[in-house]
Formats: C-alpha cells, structure tokens, sequence
C-alpha cells in the first residue's frame, strides 16, 4: 500500500514537471503578450525566497457598531506577524475575534463592524483606509481567503473551474490557460478525483470534502503570498479532515505560501502550524511557537484550552449509567429496519438509506450513533421520531408495537419520545420569548395553564441550569450554549422517556459543549431519561454512550458496549475512525498517514449495496471475491458485541 | 429537468381545466336566462323554449359544459348573446390593442424597471437607493387613475404634447408611431408595474449579495459589476421573472382603469361590457382567454426558473 502511493506520488511529481516545462515552452511562444505576467510573476517568485514578513498587524483594533449608535471593542490591540513559509494559528473560542482579525489581512471587515485603530501591514503596505477598489488589487492575487463552509462559498450557478481559476485571470496575472493549467495542477496536488474533468462540474455535484479541498485550489490559484484559512477544516468528518489537512499542508509548503490558520481546534493546529497566537475576547493571551505552546503553555487561559481538548476516543472513559430505571423491555427498540427515501413502483424506497438496523435503547441509558456524514445517522433518528417511517421492520416502546408514522401515535406516545436538532439558532422561534417556546409543548402535552405552567417552565429552566429571569428573554439575546439548553428544555417540556439528540453539541465550541454533556449526563441519573446521541465526534461518544452504534453506508459495522467498540478487536472502519481523530501532538499527523491503512471515502459518494461490504473499497483487510460479494456475517464477541466482517475475529486485533 | 417541465405543464394544464370549470358554472349560477337576455322581455315562451333548444341549453349542465369546453378548444368561442356576432370578431380587434400596450409596455417598462432595481442593490442604502425606494413606495400606493392624471396634466397641459386620449386607429402603423399613439397609456402602464419590478428585483439581488459566496467574491477582488452580472443575477432570476409574468399577465387582463381613462378599447374593458349586458358568452370565453394569459406566462417564468438553476439542469 505505502509502495504504491509513493510511486503514485512520483507520477504524479513528474506530471508536474513536465507541466512546468511545457508552459515554459508556451511562454516563450507568447513571449511578447505574457512579457508583462511572466515579470509580475518573477518578481512575486524573488520575494517568495526572502525570509521577509508578509502580514503584520500592529496594535490593530476593530469595533462593533451597534444599533444605537456606540461602538463595541471586538479587537482591542493585537500585534502579531507572519513570515514567509509560515503558518500562524489563531486559536481560541468563538467571540474571541480570531475571524476578525484573520480577515482584516484582506482589509475587510464582517458588516457591522469597522477598524479603529493600528495597522494591518500586507507586503508591507497598510491594508486599513484603503478603498474597496484599491483592495480589490490585493485580494486574491497576495492574499486569498478559505472559509469554513465550502458548499455555501462556492456560487452554485457557476462551473468550479470558472471559479477556481477567477481570481487571477481578473487580476491580469495569468491568462486563461495559464490558469487553467495551475487549477489542473492544484486538483492533482489536492488529490482530487478526476483532476481533468472536476472543474467542468457544478459545486452540487462533487463531495463536501472534494468541495473543501477545491476551495484551496481557488485560493492557490493566484498564487498568493498569504492565505486566510478560516477553520477549513471543523465542518468536516474526521476521516475526511485527515486528508484535507494533509493537502494543505503540503500545498502550502510547496507553494512556499504563508497563512493565518484560525481555529479552535488545538489538535489540528498541532499539525499543521509553526507559531500559534491565543486570542481571548481580542487579545492575545499567549504566542509563540507550535512546541512551546502545546507542550508548555504558560497563561491559564491556554492552559485552560488544552485541558479542554477532548479525550482520545477509548475505552473506560464514561463514568457509567445507573441501573436504577432498567426494566425488562427497552424503552424504546428497532427491528430489522430497513428506511430510504422516495418510492419506486415495487413499494420500496428510491434511495436506501438504512438496512438491517437493529437497535434496542434501555431505561436511564445512551446509545451513540456514529459514522460520517452521509451515512444514515439522523435518517436513523428520524425513524424512531417517526418522521420517515420505515419500509422494512418495526419499532417498539416499552416492548409495544408502535405505529411506524407520526400521524398515527397516540399523544401520549408522541409525548415520550422527543427531538433536539443540532442547531439551536433555526430550531427556536426568533420572535417567542423562552417562556412561551417552553410554555406550549407544556400545555400541549400537560394541559398545564396559567400559574402551573409558568411553574413548569421555570422547573424546566432549572433542569437545564438556566436562570429564571431567561423566561423573558428572546433566543437572540442567549449565547450558544444557552441556546442549546433552552432547546433541551423544550424536549423535556414532554416529559419525554427517550431523547433523540442529533449533533447538538458539534456546533458549540469545546468548553460549551462539554458541559452541555454534563447537564444531560445529571439529567440521566436524576431523571432516568433515555438518549439517542448521534453525533460525528467519537471523542464525545466516547464519553457519554453506554453502547455504541457504528453505521456505515446505513449498514451497522460494529455495535455493542462502549468500551468493547473502543477496543479490539475492531472492525476495520471502526478502526479507521478512532485512529483519524486528531491528537494535540506535533508530528501526530505524519505519524498517521504513514500509519493509516484505510483510505478516506472522499473519492466518491458512499452508496449502500445491495450485497457485499459497503466498506469493501475502503478495506485495507478486504477479501477480494467475497467481501464485495456476500454479506458480512455477524461476529459476536463477549457481552453483545457485534462485528459484521469477513474476518475472524482473531484477525480484528481481538 | 425534462421531467419537472413536463410536470409543471400537467399542472398548467389542471388549473386550466380546473379554472374553466369554475368559469362555465359560475356564469351558470348568474340570475337571469339567456335565451330571455338575448330574445329580450317581450317574447313567447314558446320563442323561449325554442331558442334555448337551438343554443343547447335544454341540454345537461355537464354536456353543455363539454360541448363548450371541445369548442373552445377549437378555436370558437361562441357567438355573442349582446350583438349576436362570434365573440373571436368581438375580441379580435380589442385583443389588438391590448397586446400593442402590454408588449409596448413590457419591453419599455421590463428592463428599466429591472436596471433601476438592480442598481439599487448595488448601491444599497445610498440616495440613490434611498430616493427609489421613496419613489417606488409612492408609485404603489398611488391608483392607476392617479398616476394617470399627473402625467395628461404634465405632458398635455404643462408640456402641450400629445393627446388626453387615444384617439384615431393604429392601422398601419409603425413601431415608433404606435408607441407615440398608445404614449400615455404606455407610460402611466410602465409606472405601475415599475413599483413592484423595482423593488422585487432589488430584493432578490440583495438577498442574493449576503449570501457567503458573493463575500468570497468580494474577498477574491472581484469587480462590483461582475459581482452583479456574473455572480448574483443568474442567482435571483427565479423569483425575479416570477414578478415580470404576474405582471405581464395584469397588462393583459387588468388595466380596465387605463383603457377607459384613454378611451381605447381593450380586452379589460370587453369583459366589464359582457358583465353589464350579461353576455355569459363573452364572460366565459374571456375568462378562459385570461385563465391561459396566466397559466402561459408563469409557466415560462416557472421554466426560466428551472433553466437558471444549476442544481436542476445538471443533477447529481
């Protein structure tokens, strides 16, 4: 495997060699008309080998404006400055200003804000005060900005490559072929699938993380001598993360380029950054370089971030549930499920989705679903919500044969099981105060009115740890965290016996959602309310589930007791998921990738067969004529933990 | 792609039928009988009866509906209870002049309406955005009659050019001396929709510019011009050709205000005759004539929309 990547990688450096010489040769053919880019690009090419500072920021500080009128300090003062060839990270939680100040290297400022004072020195030139025009010659030709969501910054009318390769031909640096030819080099570099072809398709149509990686080669394209990486990576599944990381960081080192890395995700920056700057409410806490930072940090604010990176995913690490609530039936339990969506004319789903998935919840317990995005997690979710019924299989409450749609529970059944959506911001009515969001699902299901369900409401605000006074506030006035909890909240307005969370704490930063988890843990062993956690971060799974689910292409690979899916013998895509979570330690990323046996799924879209291992293609341990042709059988280890894999178990690490 | 079209056109054509349904049995539930309307109060019953026979009204709701319905369909519309001549002569000549306007006034109205709009969007909230807002605002609450009147008062009485009315025939005219004849009525039309074209354009542009991929264009240096053109426009057209096809389906079917203001005849006006003299005839065929004006247009606004969407043209 290792043997056939290098000489993979070999090919694909002498592609680009030849390439090289070839546009030297077309160069000199259109020597007069590229007489003008090919000097802006040797100039661009003598300043790439100074060791000279590309951005500085100088005491620069930025307001929020708010609606009356007086100005907010968002930025209060911040020095700092990238050289050449280096990558800066700016790490700390959101509202510290970290995109702020990473965008001012572009002199932009998010609306509703402006600069207000000190400098933002790009080559050396003051970027503040300048005209949009005149910034327009900067951006994107010195510096390019990646954002943190590139399905919603590519315009999804335009082909990628249009795109791609937009920037300097408006800036005049290259022509249209030139850039054509360093988009196509970019794509080969980035790994991209069908690096011909990819940049005549329409964003919609390649992968999350194809896009991610395309949105570099947009930011490359112009050569730039600093990139803006807005937290590139944190939408991303870990095992998609992995590969993207490794493409930026050898694009960025090939290319010579420097770059503002902004983060909050100390275990990323360990691999990818040489200094690393501490924001805290916009102003540096602590800087200096990568080693220093992450092995000694010396303010305890930084102190206080590395303790907050969460734990490797293994086994021991939940502090267990009571057994106090079990009963002899689960509370809530699918058989043999199969679901999809859309209908084709036999009655079965257009697209499958789930297959055979069998999961039983108990009393006072949490069972974590996991997988990559795509993989049937929230479909599975809205199973048992019964917003999608299946179309094989059923669903039981407390061992009860339950109706498979919405529409037919009884309000009683309806009451016991209850959603959390991941987004706390869409899912709360902008304009109802938190006591009228609590206050009807209250009355709804408890018939509760006047002073009773005002008391109910401010029962539920302590349940979630709320001050009562939030009663009169609108969503808007509430952090994240605060959020979240009110839509907690609102699931257990019903009182409800099972609580289906889906992501809600991917959206919150480290420290937040941390004790977003220890609310649901107390409420658990008060309350004896069951969770269904399904979330992409093995780490908070890890340490919440009392069994794990592991779905691949809406097939379950692996399930049973947390700490026997955290410890051999693995199935293999569960191995490659614990081994792609990031560890805060440099060199962690080299390590792994020459490690790594399982190769990503960004490729292609993963689609559930019929027959066979989905995870076949993927499967370092793969048995060629069988594993892509019958189904798996179900390996079952000690106390119900279930393999469904070719191999033995012997050959699992077990 | 093909699929959603050639749904969208099932659709089109349900509401056609759904809407000559209720156009055939709402004129029925109408006081009064036609053979008595056309025969007038003097006559037998006898005349009545025999005259009901020879327009098929003795016949059941359901197969005079059908018969009405198969000769539509062929092109005739029926003959006139008023003046007993067919109703395709009746609207023929009206039909003239309201297509003259409405296309006069769509291709005068349409691109500057939408220019302004989406200049506006460029400039959001300077004086210029400022003052077309104001302007627009006062443009949709003004009536047409209003609107109207402003404007003979400034062009006949201020300027002393043109005429208070329509007046002669357009036979034989040219482009330019078409627009000269319809001039007023051209103008007072292009206000109105103007309002409603201005501010939905600027809306759907400006919903488009806070969208992340317009500030990634701005971080890429991107001209403001190519921003709009290339970046946003093809972004908003949807919702925009939606509110040119409502609106050029209301210069065909709603501007009875305008055309007795400038004593022209048109089809708006047709229809509000065939009501006062009861001519159910004339109701129903006009009625079907404004039904598929609508059903036609926002199909092609629908289909617009369609082709401008990447996401339908090319799926996964």
């Amino acid at each position: 495997m290792a043997a056939a990547k290098k000489s993979a990688k070999k090919t694909a450096k002498k592609a680009t060699a030849k390439k090289a010489v070839a546009s030297k040769a077309a160069k000199k053919n259109t020597a007069t008309k590229a007489k003008a880019s090919a000097a802006k690009t040797s100039a661009t090419k003598s300043k790439r080998n100074m060791d000279d500072v590309v951005f500085e920021a100088r005491d620069l500080r930025i307001h929020a404006i708010r609606d009356d009128g007086s100005e907010l300090p968002i930025v209060k003062g911040v020095d700092f400055k990238v050289r050449r060839g280096e990558v800066v990270a700016l790490i700390g939680e959101s509202g510290s200003g970290k995109t702020t100040i990473s965008l001012s290297a572009l002199g932009y400022c998010k609306p509703g804000l402006q600069f207000a004072g000190g400098e933002a020195l790009l080559m050396g030139e003051n970027v503040i005060g300048k005209t949009t025009e005149e910034l327009r010659e900067s951006r994107g030709e010195k510096v390019a900005y990646l954002a943190q969501s590139a399905a919603a910054t590519f315009n999804p009318s335009i082909l990628i490559n249009e795109q791609v390769t937009e920037a300097p031909v408006l800036h005049g640096t290259k022509t249209q072929e030139e850039a054509d030819a360093k988009a196509l080099q970019l794509y080969k570099a980035l790994e991209l699938p069908d690096p011909e072809n990819i940049g005549s398709r329409y964003p919609h149509q390649v992968s999350g993380g194809q896009l991610q990686r395309l949105m570099a080669a947009m930011a490359l394209c112009g050569e730039p001598d600093l990139l803006v990486l807005d937290e590139p990576t944190t939408a991303l599944d870990v095992t998609t993360q992995i590969e993207v990381l490794k493409a930026f960081k050898g694009v960025i080192k090939e290319e010579g380029a420097a770059a503002i890395y902004v983060t909050h995700d100390l275990a990323v920056v360990a691999q990818i950054a040489d200094h690393i700057v501490v924001l805290y409410n916009g102003e540096i806490k602590e800087a200096g370089p990568v080693d220093t930072i992450i092995n000694s940090p010396q303010h305890p604010y930084t102190k206080r971030l590395m303790a907050a990176i969460k734990p490797l995913p293994e086994a021991g690490q939940g502090d267990g549930s009571s057994d106090d609530y079990l009963k002899d039936a689960p509370v809530l339990e699918v058989k043999d499920i199969d679901a999809g969506y859309g209908k084709s004319s036999d009655g079965k789903p257009k697209v499958m989705v789930l297959k055979d998935v069998n999961v039983a919840i108990e009393r006072g317990k949490t069972v974590g679903i996991i997988g990559e995005s795509g993989c049937g997690k929230s479909t599975l979710a809205r199973v048992f919500a019964g917003l999608l019924p299946p179309s094989e299989g059923e669903i039981m409450l407390d061992g009860q044969g339950l109706a498979p749609d919405l529409k037919d529970r009884s309000r009683e059944e309806l009451k016991k099981i209850q959603f959390v959506y991941q987004m706390a911001d869409t899912a709360l009515n902008p304009r109802q105060q938190i006591k009228d969001i609590l206050g009807r699902p209250v009355e709804f299901y408890s018939g509760l009115s006047g002073k009773q369900r005002r008391d109910r409401v401010n029962e539920l605000l302590e349940m979630v740890e709320l001050p009562l006074a939030f009663a009169d506030r609108y969503p808007h006035e509430l952090s994240g965290g605060q959020k979240q909890r009110v839509n907690l909240a609102r699931a257990l307005a019903a009182d409800p016996e099972v609580v289906l969370c889906d992501e809600v704490t991917s959206a919150l930063d480290t420290i937040v959602g941390a004790n977003v988890i220890e609310l649901l843990k107390g409420l658990r062993k008060k309350t004896g309310v069951s969770y269904v956690f399904i979330s992409h971060d093995l780490s908070t799974v890890a340490s919440f589930a009392d069994e794990i689910v592991v779905l691949y292409a809406g097939r379950v690979a692996e399930q049973g007791p947390t700490d026997q899916v955290l410890s051999p013998p693995y199935h293999p895509y569960t191995r490659l998921l614990v081994s792609s979570v990031p560890e805060a330690r440099v060199g962690w990323l080299e390590d792994t990738m020459a490690r790594q046996e399982s190769t990503a799924g960004i490729a292609g879209q993963v689609q559930l067969t019929e027959v066979g291992c989905p995870f076949f293609e993927r499967c370092p341990l793969a048995i060629k004529g069988t594993c892509d042709t019958t189904n798996p059988p179900q390996r079952v280890d000690k106390n119900k933990h279930v393999i469904e894999c070719h191999r033995e178990l012997s050959e699992l690490g077990g | 792609m093909t699929q959603l079209i050639l749904k969208r056109l099932g659709i089109g054509l349900v509401t056609v039928l759904a809407v000559s349904l209720i156009i055939f049995f709402g004129t029925k539930i109408l006081p009064g009988d036609a053979a008595q309307i056309r025969l007038g109060q003097s006559a037998t019953p006898e005349n009545v009866a025999a005259f009901r026979a020879r327009l098929g009204l003795d016949q059941p709701y359901i197969v005079q509906y059908l018969a009405w319905l198969k000769n539509f369909i062929q092109g005739d519309l029926g003959t006139s209870l008023a003046s007993d001549v067919p109703i395709s002569s009746l609207i023929a000549d009206r039909y003239h002049n309201t297509v003259i306007v409405s296309l006069l006034t769509a291709a005068i109205g349409v691109p500057i309406s939408l220019g302004l709009g989406i200049l506006a969007a460029m400039y959001p909230g300077t004086v210029y955005d400022r003052f077309l807002t104001l302007i627009s605002v006062s443009l949709v609450a003004a009536p047409e009659f209003f609107t109207a009147t402003l404007l003979v008062i400034f062009f006949v009485f201020v300027l002393d050019i043109g005429n208070a009315i329509v007046v002669g025939s357009t036979e034989g005219k040219g482009l330019f001396e078409l627009i000269d004849h319809f001039a007023l009525p051209i103008t007072t039309l292009c206000f109105v929709i103007a309002s409603q074209l201005i501010r939905m354009s600027r809306a759907a542009v400006l919903n488009v510019m806070s969208s992340p991929y317009i500030e990634m264009a701005i971080l890429k240096g991107v001209s403001r011009r190519r921003i709009i053109f290339r970046h946003a426009l093809l972004n908003a057209i949807g919702p925009i050709v939606n509110v040119v096809a409502l609106n050029l389906a209301y210069l065909v079917t709603g501007v009875i205000v305008v055309e007795v203001y400038f004593g022209y005849n048109g089809l708006a006006t047709l229809i509000v005759q065939g009501v006062q003299t009861r001519d159910y005839v004339l109701i129903q065929g006009l009625g079907m004539i404004f039904c598929l004006t609508y059903v036609i247009l926002m199909l092609i606004a629908d289909i617009a929309a369609y082709a401008s969407n990447a996401r339908l043209r090319h799926p996964k």
